[in-house]
């Protein structure tokens, strides 16, 4: 079967007066249908970029260099203009951290939601109408009928951020891009949208590129996880093996630092220094000034680039059967 | 004796309309209640740590604490004294000296046209004290160089900002400190530093801590008495481990089960239901009777007080 979603190589570039920044860096994945991929890193890690990437949204004088991006087969890289803004609602949804600046404020709900299918889906304004509703009780909203005509404002984070989710459902997509979609909410509110995200996920196929720095969320959601540092892939699997038995030692130190029921009151794992500035990455692995195994061949090589079905992790020397401590 | 003994705290604030939209509109004037009754106490060099979602009240319990914000009834007594009421001015400086604050976001709470030299010594400098020296020494206690004394707060990150909150802290010599969130803001790696950072510092210096988060997993990790909040009231108190082995409460059970856990692949579990009700008409009763999957007529009517549970204190009717 085809993946919905297909990166190649994918290279984003900024050219600035000090020089070009590349903020993602010979990035590859691959999306299936149902399957929710979760991307995680920390800020400045390229993750998000890689989303606006895909959706077409890079501010300039951000763009994509190099490298392929494939929806259903369809090479959406290099669409302009019109043609991407027809795939973008119709072929992927989106759902953003704020659910209060990605709707509207001046229109009802109601009619957000129309006009997003009417423009993708060629129906009429009765017809859409149903449709609204029907989306609203998908997303557990209670009296939808009556929330239709509800502003954003009449909302409360949990509910607008269903409506959202609503809305890029709405259009039938094959794919949904999540950056952060919970990092708003409360657990508890969290928890529901979760939980909605992967039923609906599961129930009509949709793959889902879930962007979060939330490492228990992507425990929770996500089949797959990509674990990303400083524009480039540091692993790829999936989420299980990932997590409990990490091939790069970025990934150890990421899942050593997060403090966690187990551990008790030890001390947390540390990994020394941050990460690096954009315009002062390390020759070879960037990882290796932080990494506690660094070796001569790190500062040079910067070990096996993640393609799909090659090695998980681009390290190397990864850590093959050393557990999370 | 308790550094800090907080006594049926309260804080209403008034969110009304002005006046003459309150006439044309007919409406009431509207109050908020961000915190309500709240009692607990926190032992000397100890850490207590105050957990809740938005609109809990944790922030305002924290402000009252420190003297940002004043009650509307009840009381904070800090070695007994308390800051509301007190009228002996030298005595309110002498405990205040023993108070500082971090706050959440390190890029909001530095000044950015002061050198790091003068953000870190104007706790002392205001008071007219000594501070020959005082910001590279700090600087060095909490992981920076005395260089950069001389530096802006740009120049630094954000877990590198976190730490010069800390310094600036530190720089009186307090007792106790309030802690806002102060590791929200960071990502996970620099968390773990700056969390290791302020145990070291706690024994150091013999500190005391209130911390407040929203993030269960660092609680957990920091606390020596955790008190849970909701809708401004305190539903329980316990320490780490009885509150996270035989949490009482349901709403602390229903928190710990939504919180997201590493170890948890593919769990499908049913989430909870509802949410925080409107904290300007709170539910009559038991505020979280509506959500309760434990909830009789009792809940609805009368609000708990405060009970001994197997040395948990739990503000439920039904909880054993």
């Amino acid at each position: 079967m085809k993946p919905v979603l297909s990166i190649r190589d994918l290279t984003v570039e900024i050219p600035t007066r000090h020089g070009i920044l590349r903020p993602v860096s010979g990035v590859s994945y691959d999306i299936e249908a149902g399957e929710i991929l979760g991307v995680v890193g920390e800020s400045g890690a390229g993750k998000s970029m890689a989303g606006n990437a895909v959706i077409g949204l890079l501010s300039p004088p951000a763009h994509v260099a190099r490298g392929e991006i494939h929806v259903n087969g369809t090479r959406i890289d290099q669409l302009k203009g019109d043609a991407m803004r027809r795939l973008r609602g119709k072929e992927i949804g989106m759902v953003f951290q704020d659910p209060l600046t990605s709707l509207n404020p001046l229109l009802r709900i109601g009619d957000q939601l129309t006009e997003t299918m009417q423009a993708h889906l060629g129906i009429g304004q009765a017809d859409a109408q149903r449709r609204a509703i029907a989306a609203l009780e998908e997303v557990g909203i209670p009296g939808a009928a009556e929330r239709v005509n509800s502003y954003p404002h009449e909302f409360s984070g949990g509910m607008r951020q269903r409506v959202v989710i609503a809305l890029a459902l709405c259009a039938e997509p094959s794919l949904i891009i999540a950056d952060e979609p919970t990092t708003a909410l409360d657990v508890s509110v969290q928890a529901q949208i979760i939980a909605l995200l992967k039923r609906l996920c599961r129930e009509r196929g949709t793959a889902v590129m879930l962007i979060t720095h939330d490492m228990g969320v992507i425990a929770e959601a996500a089949d797959r996880v990509a674990v990303m540092y400083a524009g480039q892939l540091a692993e790829l699997g999936p989420v299980r093996e990932v997590l409990t038995t990490p091939h790069h030692p970025y990934t150890h130190g990421l899942m050593g630092s997060t403090p966690l029921a187990s551990k008790g009151k030890a001390r947390l794992h540390q990994i020394p220094g941050a990460m690096p500035r954009l315009d002062a990455l390390p020759d070879g692995c960037a990882f290796h000034p932080r990494c506690p195994h660094a070796v001569d061949a790190c500062r040079a090589d910067p070990g096996p680039r993640i393609d799909t079905g090659s090695a998980r992790a681009a390290c190397l020397f990864p850590l093959v059967q050393e557990g999370v401590a | 004796m308790a550094l800090v003994d907080i006594r049926n705290l309260t804080r209403v604030f008034d969110v009304s309309k002005p006046w003459l939209n309150r006439v044309v509109e007919r409406r009431d004037k509207a109050y908020l209640t961000a915190v309500s009754d709240v009692s607990f106490e926190i032992a000397e060099r100890s850490v207590y740590a105050l957990v809740g979602e938005s609109g809990s009240g944790k922030s305002t319990i924290g402000k009252m604490l420190v003297g940002l914000q004043g009650p509307t009834s009840g009381a904070v007594e800090i070695r007994g004294t308390d800051l509301a009421r007190e009228r002996d001015a030298a005595k309110i400086d002498a405990v205040r000296r023993d108070i500082q604050m971090i706050f959440q976001d390190p890029y909001a709470s530095l000044n950015p046209r002061w050198k790091v030299r003068d953000i870190i010594v104007e706790p002392v400098a205001a008071r007219g004290g000594d501070t020959a020296g005082m910001a590279e020494r700090l600087l060095e206690q909490v992981g920076l160089s005395a260089r950069d004394a001389g530096k802006f707060p740009h120049e630094f990150s954000g877990g590198q900002r976190q730490r010069i909150c800390i310094a600036r802290a530190l720089a009186s010599e307090p007792k106790l400190i309030v802690c806002d969130e102060p590791t929200s803001a960071l990502d996970v790696s620099v968390q773990a530093q700056v969390l290791n950072l302020m145990s070291d510092l706690k024994d150091e210096f013999g500190l005391t801590y209130l911390f407040i988060s929203h993030d269960l997993t660092v609680v957990q990790h920091m606390a020596d008495r955790i008190g849970v909040l909701y809708l401004g009231r305190l539903v329980e108190e316990a320490s780490p481990d009885q509150l996270f082995d035989d949490p009482k409460h349901p709403y602390t059970q229903m928190l710990l089960a939504a919180a997201p856990k590493l170890d948890a692949f593919g769990r499908d579990v049913s989430p909870p239901t509802g949410e925080i009700p409107d904290p300007i008409n709170p539910p009559k009763g038991c505020a979280y009777h509506p959500r309760c999957p434990l909830a009789a007529e009792i809940c609805s009517a009368e609000r708990p007080e405060m009970r001994d549970i197997r040395g948990a204190r739990v503000a439920c009717h039904m909880a054993e």
